[in-house]
């Protein structure tokens, strides 16, 4: 099949997305590469079709926002937001992602080779996100549902006020969130785990070395008694 | 033997008055602050401080019933490619379900829809029944972002980000666990039956900066067809309407503080924010001074009941209103024909605020289906849409009295203030003086 060449000196964001969302509810699989990104910002959003998205280059804020199917690929670092409210599909970053990657996302796979910056799956709804590296601070605050994987280490209140979203972390945790706790890892949560790392292409992780954390779920209802928590 | 005591007169304190008292008890007796719906019940600055001057020797009043009097406003001439058409300046703002029941959400857009203005989604996401039933509606993108989805965001006809609320600014929502059915809970991809935070800060962008790159992202993902309003609280009014121009807003809806809410803290509702007779006043002086007053259109909430209040919420430069619990008492809310239910719940019809609670009689403010069963959808539309047709004609007698072709022809000059205090927020005159406090 074709590659659809996009060089963003040459034509618009607005244009490739325009041109990306003439394919929206089609089953169209066709490729496209986009180069020169150079973090402009809010490209590749708004897809529902199966496509293959690949940027040379850096991008800027809230790249493949609302991606419904599609597989959106950086070759470079992202600014803020990432993914945010994705749906379905899958978004790979090999660099690094600054604050908010995967915000709210519903579904889907966010896959972040290097590192993320703070609140890394704030509010997450639903969404795999499987980073590298290591998560910044307040990573999966108030995360509704979905999994976090986190191969390196997550910064000072990760989880905080957490719901049923699933934590797994490789290596350090500075500090937790109120509400959330470490929790008993068994083999269906190994399981799941090294489904995801495959997914995501990780091979250099097992999933033996993680620990678990999720929701105490004594904050679910208002309780005077827990006044210091709030 | 009350009477046997009363020897001398009984004075109540004017800093520990009866309600004051009563709250501390409840304090005492529950551990736990008072949250409620409804919006601020202290006294404040209103627009009922300030008159219309009318047609006089010098100017021609417009015949009633003869000479038309245009009412119709767009919204969104700055950057979408379809701008909203509405056929009245008044239109219903966001109010979750979750707060509402699916048939009250369904009767606020057959009433909007049959007089030709919009409705708007809330906390919570779109419901079909919502979605059917409003020929233009509004997708708000709360800090929650629950049920938020590009497909919904596609079908809305506009998109409001809301910043802030005027019954808290700076706060987020609460919707108890009472409230949360199966239906609202998988809305919002959490499970039934805990209490549901809506948080108070967006959760991909900070400060104005980043939100003008938010709306661009909404702009691209909608083809940059739809009108993009920014709410925000009433606070710090003139900064914050400067700021979402700057940030891109289409259009922008300020709430003043005694605007309504499903579920908030009393201290909340009653202490933070500013009112919104000033800050209508405040938008617009931001607008003219940018230049941009009429380009970036102004939704102005919070309090309005009659038409007088839109007469003047125009008149002082607002393209339109929105109303909230005025819309909820036309659908049926606090009638007196649920007194018994209300008696049973320890308040009585006109006093009735616990939206936060999910047993209201009227059908409108839960999630029971047995309490929803008795509200009917399409006589509550049809009263609303009679309560908005009232409102239009209220609004255009005014605007003829002032001789007014259009209502948006109304102006400051048109009215003076009958209070210092009014006259200074509004910067219209004391009646009979020509002086505005504040003005040299
Ligand atoms: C029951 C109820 C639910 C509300 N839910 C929301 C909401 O979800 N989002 C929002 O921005 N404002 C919400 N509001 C505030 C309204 O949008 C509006 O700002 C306010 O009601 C206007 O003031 P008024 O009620 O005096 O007309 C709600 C208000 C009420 C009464």
């Amino acid at each position: 099949m074709a590659t659809h060449n996009i060089d963003l000196e040459k034509t618009s964001v607005r244009d490739i997305n325009q041109a990306l969302h003439e394919l929206n509810g089609t089953e169209d699989r066709s490729e496209w590469r986009i180069t020169n990104s150079k973090g402009r910002h809010a490209i590749a959003v708004g897809i529902d079709a199966p496509l293959s998205v690949n940027i040379e280059g850096h991008v800027g804020y809230y790249c493949a926002g609302m991606n419904k199917h599609a597989t959106v690929t950086v070759n470079g670092n992202c600014g803020p937001g990432v993914a945010e409210n994705m749906m379905s599909g899958m978004v790979r970053v090999t660099g690094s992602a600054s604050q908010y990657a995967g915000a709210t996302a519903h579904g889907g796979l966010l896959i972040i080779e290097g590192d993320a910056s703070s609140r890394c799956g704030i509010s997450m709804k639903g969404v795999d996100i499987v980073v590298n590296g290591s998560v910044g601070h307040m990573s999966a605050f108030m995360a509704q549902s979905g999994r976090l994987v986190i191969c390196g280490d997550a910064g000072d209140a990760l989880g905080d006020s957490l719901y049923e979203a699933r934590i797994y972390v490789r290596g350090k945790v500075v500090g937790l969130g109120a509400d959330c706790i470490e929790k008993p890892i068994e083999d269906k949560h190994r399981a799941e785990l090294k489904q995801l790392l495959d997914k995501a292409g990780i091979t250099d992780c097992d999933a033996a070395e993680f620990r678990r954390y999720g929701s105490a779920r004594k904050l679910y209802n208002f309780n005077i008694d827990n006044m210091d928590a709030y | 033997m009350f009477e046997k005591t009363i020897e001398k007169w009984l004075r109540e304190s004017a800093t520990f008055p009866l309600p004051v008292i009563a709250d501390i008890q409840r304090a005492a007796r529950t551990g736990i602050y008072d949250i409620r719906g409804f919006g601020a019940k202290r006294h404040m600055p209103t627009f009922d401080d300030l008159v219309f001057l009318g047609a006089s020797m010098s100017r021609y009043p417009l015949e009633g019933y003869r000479e038309r009097c245009d009412t119709s406003v767009t919204l969104g001439t700055r950057y979408a490619k379809k701008p909203i058409e509405l056929k009245i300046p008044i239109t219903i703002a966001g109010m979750s379900f979750g707060a509402l029941s699916a048939p009250a959400k369904e009767a606020l857009g057959r009433g909007a829809s049959e007089v030709g203005t919009s409705t708007t989604t809330g906390d919570g996401g779109m419901t079909p029944e919502e979605r059917g039933h409003s020929d233009k509606l509004v997708y708000q993108i709360l800090p929650s972002r629950y049920g938020m989805n590009p497909d919904d965001l596609r079908k809305a006809d506009a998109i409001e980000v809301v910043v802030g609320q005027g019954a808290k600014p700076g706060g987020g929502g609460m919707l108890l666990g009472q409230k949360i059915s199966k239906r609202v809970a998988e809305m919002r991809d959490l499970p039934e039956g805990i209490d549901q935070r809506s948080a108070c800060r967006h959760p991909d962008w900070t400060g104005p900066d980043d939100l003008a790159i938010k709306i661009q992202e909404l702009r691209e993902i909608t083809d940059w067809e739809k009108p993009v309003y920014i709410k925000v609280g009433a606070t710090r009014t003139y900064y914050d309407t400067m700021l979402a121009v700057k940030a891109g807003a289409d259009v922008i809806v300020v709430d003043g503080m005694q605007g309504g809410t499903a579920a908030t803290q009393e201290v909340f509702i009653e202490h933070v924010g500013i009112p919104t007779l000033p800050a209508v006043r405040l938008a617009v002086q931001a607008l003219k001074e940018m230049d941009m007053h009429r380009k970036v259109q102004l939704i102005v909430s919070g309090g309005i009941r009659s038409g007088a209040d839109v007469a003047k919420a125009l008149a002082l430069g607002a393209d339109a209103v929105s109303i909230g619990v005025a819309a909820l008492i036309a659908l049926g809310d606090n009638s007196p024909e649920y007194e018994e239910e209300y008696r049973k719940l320890g308040t009585s019809a006109g006093y009735y605020d616990d939206y936060q609670d999910g047993k209201d009689p009227a059908g409108i403010s839960t999630q029971s289906d047995e309490l929803a069963a008795k509200f009917d959808p399409i006589k509550g539309g049809r009263r609303l849409a009679n309560y908005l047709r009232v409102l239009t004609l209220e609004t255009q007698t005014l605007a003829r009295a002032c001789g007014k072709s259009h209502v948006h022809n109304l102006e400051p000059e048109d009215l003076v203030a009958l209070t210092i205090e009014a006259s200074a927020m509004a910067k219209v005159p004391l009646a009979g003086t020509d002086w505005i406090p504040g003005n040299n």
